[in-house]
């Protein structure tokens, strides 16, 4: 059981919640992951460690309601408990010093990519960062990012914020002005293959972060398996991060869409 | 127990009493009894318990058939050497309190290993009367299970004497059977035993992976919560080597570690279609529906409910999985096989529950192919046919594939049970951990201790995919031998 000690909506359907998780918060670094279950009869769903203060004993979630769980966890309120948090889980960032690095996030990508980015930045990193969502209402963390980022650049499909496009043409932007060393994506599985074969096109070594459907987090069950150059690997084990121009995204695109017609 | 002590407990006046009370041919004209069973057409609508358990006359009249061997051949069939006669003999004489005491003398879980193990191959197999008399063995399983059941029943579950506490802090890691045999082992010693589970449940495979028709969960509470009023503490979402380091434990102030983490990892064949929809491994399919009970409309975790499920292997987990899938509605069930059914490591029990349940077995064949649909699904599987060819490695006949025989059947889930790993989380974690090639954790064959001195090891994650039995054979063994290396610290 532990403790919600905070919280913020960031929109209607995002929230921030600083969670009581001492042993957590200490042991996480940048890229690790929790698994959440609201109630008794609740599900197990994977959420990134945005970030923890060692001092409090906390950790920091962000999440998106897109369906049955998420929406429960995003009910709660500061006092409530949470079921069950267990983590920190995967394997972390590989951080160090690549010269410049464009950060790009999309919809509930951005929550995940938030510590890579501070970790990048700390690194000594030139940092870029590209959100893109629908809309401006979607723009989440806006304000986060620029904290830890060179330079924030946002898209928006209809245009109401930032620059009207997609995720890809501001990392394209940003590609053709400088050198680019490395791109971190999260978000949608569509757009992690579009960026994959943007930057696959360049040359620019790129990160994905997976977000497969997990049951147990620690490799017991293979329900987040996905095929990376050609072999199956374990995103809660193996991941969540892979070089993205192994990725196989149609698989990934597949498997996600695994329990719609069961939930 | 040495020979001696048998010899002597079986001089005790009570057993020469009901050893003359009969002739043996009284004895072996019993027939063998039957264990009442749910009907195969009522329980595949549900999750009840199959096996009802004997009455108290059927025990009493079976054990009866037990000649109380000199030289118990029963007794070298059981992997931890449970004294068999002294506890049928109690039976026996109606004595079913102290039948279960004979049992715990040795067995720390005997209601569970009553239930799941493999008695035709251990205890059973080596009877008298199998192996002399050509007769059906004494039921020993169905007699240890009935002599727990009635113990737990009673209400007299008796907390074992405790040594004053020690003060000395244990920490377990993982709650399978070795990690909870340990446990208590430690506890009543005397020692502050803490057990950190990286799941929400404790239990292990007896909770996440056995299922409910077999071995209901409330007879593994049983044993937690008497763990838990020995003082035993669990930690449920804790990971050893994630939320805890090897370092964490020892500023906690832990003298002693064992690391009973399990065979947890799933292997899959890699053949094309592997990750479709619908193909997933056992462990995730009976996860889902034990410790998730995702086939229950309340719980959050979704479930495939296919129609025509292939479930990938023989061995206990494969009929488990077809057996549950066919309590969740699968008008086909089928167990895929690519030796015969004389290699099925399964227990024979649990492959004739689930032939008799409408499982149908497609012995000698092996999938190569499954195929899907438009969106991902998997429809179809191909199979390719197999015949026995020579012995191999493990003395079993390998199979070889028929040349152009394969065939394709329609399929809309797929679970794979072709074995598991040793779950290297802990052995990646702690740094100067020997492990053997396979990911096992190497241990002294005596005393269970690893190559880091105040760590110790047992159960699947020394021996790969094991039993039960084994793994709470392993814990009580090293728990004398993790105590024997303290007290010589205390000493010295
Ligand atoms: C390593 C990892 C880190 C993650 N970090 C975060 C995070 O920091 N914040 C956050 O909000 N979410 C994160 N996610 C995604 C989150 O776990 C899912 O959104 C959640 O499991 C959905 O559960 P649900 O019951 O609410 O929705 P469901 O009812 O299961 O799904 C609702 C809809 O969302 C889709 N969906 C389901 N799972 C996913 C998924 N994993 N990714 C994309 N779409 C999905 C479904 O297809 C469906 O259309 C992460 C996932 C992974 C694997
Ligand atoms: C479906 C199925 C059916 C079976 N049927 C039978 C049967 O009929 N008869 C029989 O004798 N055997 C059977 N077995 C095998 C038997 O269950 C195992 O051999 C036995 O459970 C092994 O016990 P264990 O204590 O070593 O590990 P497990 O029971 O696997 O328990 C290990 C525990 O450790 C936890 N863990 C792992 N890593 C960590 C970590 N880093 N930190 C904290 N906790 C951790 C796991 O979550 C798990 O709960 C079956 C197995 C399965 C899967
Ligand atoms: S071998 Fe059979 S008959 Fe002999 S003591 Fe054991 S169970 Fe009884
Ligand atoms: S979530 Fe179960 S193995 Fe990855």
């Amino acid at each position: 059981m532990n403790k919600i000690v905070a919280k913020e909506h960031f929109s209607e359907k995002v929230v921030k919640l600083v969670v009581e998780a001492p042993l957590i918060a200490r042991a996480r670094k940048a890229g690790h992951f929790v698994i959440v279950r609201v109630g008794e009869k609740g599900e197990r769903i994977p959420l990134t460690i945005a970030s923890a203060d060692v001092e409090a004993g906390t950790i920091t979630l962000v999440v998106q309601a897109v369906g049955k769980s998420s929406a429960k966890l995003c009910a709660l309120n500061p006092g409530d408990y949470i079921t069950d948090v267990v983590g920190p889980l995967g394997k972390a960032t590989h951080i160090e010093r690549f010269g410049t690095v464009v950060c790009c996030g999309g919809g509930v990508g951005c929550a995940p990519l938030l510590p890579i980015v501070e970790a990048m930045k700390a690194a000594g990193n030139r940092v870029i960062t590209v959100l893109a969502a629908r809309t401006k209402e979607l723009i989440i963390l806006e304000e986060q990012m620029r904290k830890y980022s060179d330079e924030v650049i946002v898209m928006t499909d209809d245009g109401s914020y930032g620059q009207k496009g997609l995720v890809t043409q501001g990392v394209e932007e940003v590609i053709k002005r400088e050198k680019v060393d490395l791109c971190v994506t999260i978000g949608p599985a569509v757009m992690m293959k579009f960026v994959s074969l943007l930057t696959q096109k360049y040359n620019i070594p790129t990160v994905a972060s997976l977000n497969t459907i997990m049951v147990d987090g620690t490799g017991m069950c293979g329900a987040c398996r996905i095929t990376v150059g050609g072999k199956t690997r374990f995103v809660c084990i193996d991941g969540p991060e892979f070089d993205a121009h192994q990725v196989n995204f149609d698989e990934l695109l597949m498997r996600l869409s695994s329990y719609k017609d069961v939930e | 127990m040495n020979k001696e002590e048998l010899a002597a407990q079986r001089a005790e006046q009570w057993r020469e009493n009901l050893r003359k009370s009969k002739k043996a041919k009284e004895r072996t004209d019993i027939p063998r009894v039957k264990m009442t069973e749910l009907d195969p057409a009522y329980r595949v609508t549900n999750r009840e318990e199959v096996n009802r358990g004997l009455t108290p006359e059927q025990a009493v009249l079976e054990a009866t058939r037990c000649l109380d061997c000199v030289e118990p051949l029963c007794m070298t069939g059981c992997p931890v050497g449970i004294n068999i006669p002294k506890f049928i003999k109690n039976i026996e004489r109606g004595d079913f309190l102290s039948a279960a005491r004979t049992l715990k003398e040795t067995s720390a879980l005997p209601a569970v290993c009553g239930r799941v193990c493999p008695q035709e191959r251990q205890c059973e197999s080596k009877c008298f009367y199998l192996q002399k008399l050509k007769k059906e063995p004494i039921a020993i399983g169905y007699l240890e299970r009935f002599a727990a059941d009635y113990e737990q029943a009673s209400g007299e579950v008796a907390l074992p004497e405790m040594e004053p506490d020690n003060g000395i802090k244990i920490a377990v890691v993982g709650s399978g059977p070795c990690g909870l045999s340990f446990a208590g082992d430690m506890a009543k010693r005397g020692y502050r035993v803490t057990v950190f589970e990286a799941l929400h449940e404790i239990g292990g495979v007896l909770k996440y992976g056995i299922p409910e028709f077999r071995l209901p969960n409330r007879i593994v509470d049983v044993e937690i919560d008497s763990l838990r009023r020995m003082g035993v503490e669990f930690v449920t979402d804790c990971i050893v080597g994630k939320t805890l380091s090897y370092d964490d434990l020892h500023e906690m102030g832990f003298k002693g570690i064992l690391v009973a983490s399990g065979a947890g990892l799933p292997r899959f064949m890699n053949i094309p279609g592997e990750n479709l929809n619908g193909v997933m491994s056992s462990n995730e399919y009976l996860t889902r529906v034990n410790l998730m009970d995702a086939a229950n409309p309340e719980s959050d975790t979704p479930v495939y409910k296919g129609h025509r499920v292939a479930v990938i292997g023989g061995g206990n987990t494969a009929m488990d999985s077809v057996r549950t899938a066919r309590r969740l509605g699968a008008d086909r069930a089928m167990i895929v096989y690519r030796r015969s059914e004389a290699e099925m490591p399964a227990r024979q029990e649990e492959v004739h529950h689930a032939k008799q349940e409408g499982v149908e077995f497609l012995t000698l064949h092996n999938p190569i192919e499954y195929i899907g649909d438009e969106r991902g699904r998997v429809r179809q599987m191909k199979l390719q046919k197999m015949e026995l060819g020579e012995p191999d490695a493990s003395g079993r006949r390998s199979p070889v594939p028929v040349p152009g025989a394969i065939e394709t059947i329609d399929v809309d889930e797929v679970i794979v049970s072709v074995g598991v790993s040793p779950n290297p989380l802990v052995p990646n974690a702690i740094d100067g951990l020997e492990v053997t090639p396979k990911g096992t954790i190497v241990v002294n064959a005596d005393t269970l201790q690893s190559s880091i001195p105040d760590i110790y090891a047992g159960g699947d994650i020394v021996r790969g995919g094991a039993t039960v039995i084994l793994a709470m054979g392993d814990g009580r063994r090293a728990a004398a031998a993790m105590h024997e290396a303290l007290q010589k610290q205390q000493g010295a």
